[in-house]
């Protein structure tokens, strides 16, 4: 009897540790990033019900399990199922501790680890010979399991060498490691059809191999070539054009490019907002939930937002809807405007303003108060803006068609408080919406966009006044990843602005860049916010928030500069509010200009300045100049104003 | 945009007393709670392009919503855009039953069998303005009987002419 139990006893003494790790780590909740060990955890209640059959591959997968949990990236069903094995096998241990005492009081064969015990028992009968001689039998046994454990680690390694060739895809023989398709192989894939499931495991296994290139990488392929590949495969698989797939590429890690293409493979959740013009959050959703729809609150940064599971009827053809007591609209459409924060009695221009989704949650937040130009430059869309519009009761809102570039030329620069300017863009953030920007997209594309975009920016810009009492604000957001379409436009307008980037006020999201591979941007960029859908489940979003510090269109560098330009600039500065005051007229700017130089010329003399071109400092952009003049006198005014830098710390001296 | 001469004015106005009766003065008098300034300036009807329309003085050349409709002929029909003004200055009204909204919201007339309830003394040819049981306004129609006509009328008796609905936005 207390053989029968120190036998019992003797294995689980001799190897505690491992056990004892196990017993903690199923009952409370695995905070271990393993995988292995999260599965099995979840197994384990599985294979708790199957002990006869596993028994002998408990005691041999016990020991196993050591070497094992080294190895973070086995993923096989062998290792699933040995773990299995073993955690099954420790809640019979556990179970045993518990239990075993009083069962072996009296008879060993009775209770619940009958099975065990009789199998451990004849297993211990195997190595020892008699019950009789205790530590003989002990050491014997702690012996013969040393070596079955050591012969265990020997195994596992094997297996894990077998493993990794065996999961190996790549055409041929299934024991070799995976390696790079050979031309010929690429040659015979590209004549028929793409083969889907090879390209999947294909892009799987480089992923994991990209992720940790050191240790995985394919024979004889670099890690360029295994991008190339990877770029090619997730190309034809997912139907990108590699323009795209190379922009999302340099984006993001292996992995992580993984997780937003399959985000955009699928729609993002449905969601409405209300109009707090007509009716609140919670009246709509009790009369929503009445029609027969599934809906939460959207999240806790939205007091206004709604999310629509499912509906039993069309979520847009409800009274409600048309009604305007709600509006279709996706949750990271919201983001800009609270950004934006309008207040009561603000004059706010929305300058791509169709289908009005955020230029109706502009007037839902100034309570109709102020006034809201509402711009658009596509004619048809016109037609859905208003009919938005007039649909949720928005009246204190001027619709228009204008070219956005034109409008501080149509409404007077300097005329608003806030500018709302949600740029045209490629939509690359959007794929999920729209499958063919996955196609359509170039270089070209984004090009344009992007000096598209820098024009529609400084126009918003010019609109506002930094002298508002309350605004003074432009909100810059696209639906689009790409840098050259986010950051970098911003970091144009910072240069040719007075503008400041501030905090949006979203408490969540992703900084923008502050330097993306070969681009330098200014250290305040990241006070912009990134969306991503796999991150943040919603449409991929930019938003970024300037401030408007003055009302000139220089922009200026550094704190040194503000005050040189104010100093120097004291006649200028008369000049300059004559020239706000008087709209942009030809005439009045020439005489302006020359006399602009003429002061020019006396502060160059006065610092005595070697620059040969007599250009002023302080010139103002003209849009009747020509633009090379301009790009030359801006060149001229940064390098006086850089020289001026250098020699004022010497003046100061 | 210029302001109504003095048929046009007269025909607008007749128009809308149809749906509003005696409260056309609230129409025209209503003190403008929008645009910049505090001092409120009155509404007024401006044409622009065949369109009347009914905006604030205090911004002037800039059109608003609400507007209705001149056609060359020279009758006038109130659009759906108008509806939030007549809904708050009806006098006659027509409540439906929920069954029966998504019917007139499709362009159906209303039948009695859809009736929820109605003002007293309608008189035919009188416009109403529709709305559902949750006083959410759906759209503006004509009556085609009186009230006490409309109590004897069997339930598939027209009570209003379908004019115009949310829908049609």
């Amino acid at each position: 009897m207390v053989l029968t139990r120190s036998n019992k006893k003797a294995p689980k003494s001799q190897t505690p540790p491992p056990f004892k790790k196990l017993s903690k780590a199923q009952t409370p909740p695995v905070k271990k990033a393993e995988k292995p060990q999260t599965l099995t955890l979840k197994k384990g209640a599985k294979s708790q019900k199957k002990p006869p059959l596993k028994k002998q591959k408990k005691e041999d997968v016990v020991e196993e399990e050591d070497p094992l949990e080294e190895v973070s990236d086995v993923e096989s069903e062998d290792v699933d199922e040995s773990d299995d094995g073993e955690k099954g096998s420790n809640g019979f241990f556990s179970d045993d501790d518990d239990g075993e005492e009083e069962l072996l009081g009296d008879d060993f064969l009775d209770g619940s680890g009958d099975d065990e015990e009789e199998e451990r028992s004849d297993s211990d009968a195997a190595l020892s010979s008699d019950s009789d001689s205790d530590e003989e039998d002990i050491l014997k046994e702690s012996e013969a399991l040393d070596r079955a454990k050591a012969k265990e680690e020997e195994d596992a390694d094997a297996e894990l060498l077998d493993f990794n060739k065996e999961v190996g895809p790549d055409g041929e023989s299934e024991h070799d490691a995976f390696r790079m398709p050979t031309e010929e192989e690429l040659e015979e894939e590209s004549r028929g059809p793409p083969d889907l499931p090879l390209l999947q495991t294909r892009i799987k296994e480089i992923v994991r191999a990209l992720s940790n290139f050191n240790v995985l990488r394919p024979k004889g392929a670099s890690r360029k070539e295994c991008s190339e590949q990877l770029k090619a495969d997730l190309a034809s698989y997912y139907g990108y054009n590699t323009f795209l797939i190379g922009a999302l590429f340099e984006l993001f890690p292996p992995v992580e490019l993984m997780e937003i293409i399959e985000a955009f493979e699928k729609q993002r959740p449905t969601s409405i907002r209300t109009n707090t013009l007509k009716t609140r959050r919670r009246d709509l959703a009790d009369v929503l939930l009445n029609r027969g729809v599934n809906l939460d609150p959207l999240s806790k940064w939205s007091k206004v937002g709604l999310v629509v599971y499912d509906s039993q009827v069309p979520i847009g053809a409800t009274p409600e809807y048309l009604a305007g007591f709600y509006m279709l609209q996706g949750a990271s459409s919201f983001l800009p405007v609270m950004a934006l924060a309008p207040k009561e009695n603000e004059r706010i221009v929305d300058v791509a303003a169709a289908p009005g989704g955020k230029t109706t949650y502009v007037a839902a937040l100034m309570k109709n108060t102020g006034l809201i130009f509402a711009n658009e430059m596509k004619v048809p869309r016109l037609k859905s803006l208003t009919a938005n519009l007039h649909r949720m009761g928005v009246t204190n809102t001027i619709v228009c068609n204008y070219d956005g570039r034109e409008l501080p030329k149509v409404l007077g620069e300097k005329s608003v408080d806030r500018v709302l300017l949600d740029a045209p863009c490629s939509g690359t953030g959007v794929i999920s919406k729209d499958e063919s920007v996955k196609t359509s997209k170039s270089l070209e594309d984004i090009k344009r966009f992007a000096h598209l975009q820098k024009q529609l920016l400084l126009a918003a810009i010019d609109m506002v006044d930094a002298t508002s009492k309350t605004g003074g604000y432009i909100v810059y957001s696209t639906c689009s990843l790409m840098v050259a379409e986010n950051e970098a436009v911003i970091d144009y307008a910072l240069k040719k602005r007075n503008v400041q980037l501030v905090k949006t006020g979203l408490d969540f999201g992703q900084d923008g860049y502050k330097r993306f591979r070969e681009h330098r941007f200014h250290p305040s960029l990241k006070q912009t916010k990134r969306f991503y859908p796999h991150v943040h489940n919603m449409d991929g979003f930019f938003v970024a928030k300037l401030k408007k510090m003055s009302n000139m269109k220089q922009s200026l560098e550094d704190g040194e500069t503000v005050e040189q330009a104010d100093v120097s600039s004291d006649d200028d500065e008369a000049e300059e509010m004559e020239k706000h005051a008087v709209p942009n007229k030809q005439q009045p700017k020439e005489t302006k200009e020359n006399k602009i130089e003429r002061l020019a010329k006396s502060k160059e003399k006065k610092k005595g300045k070697k620059d040969g071109k007599s250009k002023s400092k302080n010139v103002e952009k003209k849009p009747k100049k020509k633009r090379s003049e301009w790009k030359k006198e801006i060149a001229q005014a940064r390098e006086e104003k850089r020289r001026a830098m250098r020699e004022k710390p010497k003046e100061k001296q | 945009m210029r302001p109504l001469d003095e048929n046009e004015t007269t025909v607008v106005f007749e128009k809308i007393f149809k749906f509003v009766g005696n409260n056309l003065k609230n129409i025209v008098e209503n003190p403008s709670h929008e645009g910049p300034e505090s001092d409120p300036g009155r509404y007024c009807f401006r044409l622009q392009k065949n369109r009347v329309y009914y905006a604030s003085e205090s911004l002037p050349g800039l059109p608003r919503d609400l507007h209705r409709e001149v056609h060359p002929r020279g009758s006038f029909h109130l659009t759906i855009m108008s509806l939030n003004l007549l809904a708050a200055n009806a006098k006659h009204k027509v409540w439906l039953k929920p069954t029966s909204e998504m019917s007139f919201l499709y362009g159906n007339h209303v039948l009695k069998g859809g009736l929820g309830r109605i003002t007293d003394s309608i008189v035919p040819g009188d416009g109403v303005v529709v709305f559902s049981m949750s006083d959410v306004p759906l759209g503006f129609g004509i009556a085609a009987k009186s009230t006490q006509d409309c109590r004897k009328l069997d339930p598939n008796g027209i009570v209003v002419l379908h004019q115009a609905d949310i829908e049609s936005i």
